[in-house]
């Protein structure tokens, strides 16, 4: 990142006359930042994800560099930030979400750095001038903070012209344009059909600077973060159930509904439930430490996707 | 007549600017900020309207100038003020009110002095 934005500064420097000799600590800017720290925690915890991660640092770079030229008196009108995160189920669009947070609350871009979520329902209302309100309350809690929209392109049904959720649209392109420093807006969803509700919403398209797209995790992702995951929940896996997990998520990758990130940490939560009922089966004598933190490969083994295919 | 009432009364109005840093000390004690407005400033008259709910889960004062605006678009010639409840056991109470809106032109109220006539004493200002 350093090497990225460094020579940045110098030219800008020679742009305002005044300033042209002063010259400004970058690197103390991006220490007292501390956005070094999110995004080396974005690199360590989160599996893949290159092209999203790259974009981030760009935005990141974007901001600081933004907040350096404000210090000299450069022009610097807010940046646009509303973004649209989109991507197949489990690609980790609302964990990177809440890790923007915390990045444009430490650039000062937000100044609480919560992040809310919500769906359609919780913006749109039943009847007629229930959706306002609701809209309304909700912009109000993310005020501050980020509002992520989880799914956004059902606030637009275009088989019903009378649908509120176009109400709800709206009041949001109204905030995101008047309010641009009060909240940053993230819409979320899968790709193809978020093309298709930017098309019917051209105005929700042009006001949103930052189209990022998740790409689906490789098969050895899925086995890092099957590690990362067990590896936060205290469990190991024995080296026969490490080369059945591989297995596992190769066939699973290949059969219908694979969620990515999502499926992986279901089957963990079903093999953790096997291994607990092999330990308690066995009953009597004493179980070691090693054993109960344990999972073996006839936990993976048992799974439906391998008894389907056999 | 200027009605005097609440915190900050006896200075100039405070701007909006002012509005919000004073809203953002209030969430930052953890407060319920809520808005109401009335016709009768009084100070017998303890019930203003509120203008919506408080407001328990709001995390920024730029939430709460959204509803303080609404209210004096819908209200331009009523009081309206900020009130921040502290919910702390032992205490709930307010612990901060003040008025960030009033009428255009302000009549006040007067006492009337009724004695051997009818009615309670005190009666609203022309």
């Amino acid at each position: 990142m350093n090497a990225r934005v460094d020579h940045v500064p110098s030219r800008d420097g020679e742009n305002a006359a005044p300033t042209a000799e002063e010259s400004y600590d970058l690197e103390a800017v991006y220490r007292d930042s501390h956005v070094g720290e999110v995004l080396e925690s974005l690199d360590r915890e989160l599996v893949g994800l290159a092209p999203v991660k790259s974009r981030i640092r760009d935005i990141a770079a974007l901001l600081l560099i933004d907040k350096l030229r404000r210090g000299v008196g450069l022009s610097s009108g807010p940046p646009a930030l509303h973004m649209s995160f989109t991507g197949n189920p489990g690609t980790g669009k609302t964990t990177v979400a809440m890790r923007m947070a915390e990045i444009l609350h430490r650039l000062g871009y937000v100044r609480k750095g919560h992040l809310v979520a919500v769906t359609r329902d919780d913006l749109v209302g039943q009847y007629i001038g229930h959706t306002a309100p609701k809209t309304r309350e909700v912009l109000k809690r993310a005020m501050g903070g980020v509002l992520f929209i989880d799914e956004a392109y059902y606030l637009y049904r275009p088989e019903n012209e009378r649908d509120y959720g176009q109400e709800a649209i709206e009041i949001l392109l109204q905030v995101m344009e008047n309010q641009r420093d009060d909240l940053v807006v993230i819409l979320a969803g899968y790709r193809d059909r978020m093309e298709t509700f930017f098309r019917s919403n051209p105005g929700m398209s042009s006001r949103i600077a930052h189209h990022i797209d998740f790409p689906d995790y490789t098969a050895e992702e899925l086995v890092a973060i099957a590690r990362l995951m067990l590896q936060q929940m205290q469990y190991r896996l024995s080296e026969p159930a490490h080369e059945a997990l591989r297995e596992y998520i190769e066939k699973r990758r290949a059969q219908p509904h694979f969620a990515n990130a999502r499926s992986v940490r279901n089957a963990l939560d079903r093999a953790r439930l096997r291994q607990a009922s092999r330990l308690f089966e066995r009953k009597g004598g004493s179980i070691c430490r090693q054993e109960l933190e344990t999972i073996e490969e006839p936990d993976i083994r048992a799974s439906r996707v391998f008894s389907a295919n056999a | 007549m200027r009605v005097t009432q609440g915190t900050f009364s006896f200075l100039p109005d405070l701007t909006d600017e002012q509005i919000a840093a004073q809203i953002e000390y209030c969430l930052a004690n953890g407060w319920a900020v809520s808005v109401e407005y009335t016709d009768d400033p009084h100070p017998r008259n303890t019930y203003w309207e509120m203008f919506g709910t408080p407001m328990f889960d709001i995390r920024d004062a730029a939430g709460i100038m959204t509803e303080v605006n609404a209210c004096r678009e819908t209200f331009p010639n009523h009081y309206i003020k900020v009130n921040a409840f502290d919910s702390t056991r032992g205490r709930e109470s307010l612990r901060l009110s003040f008025i960030v809106g009033r009428p255009g032109a302000e009549p006040g109220f007067s006492l009337v002095r009724a004695e051997g006539r009818r009615g309670s004493g005190i009666e609203p200002g022309p």
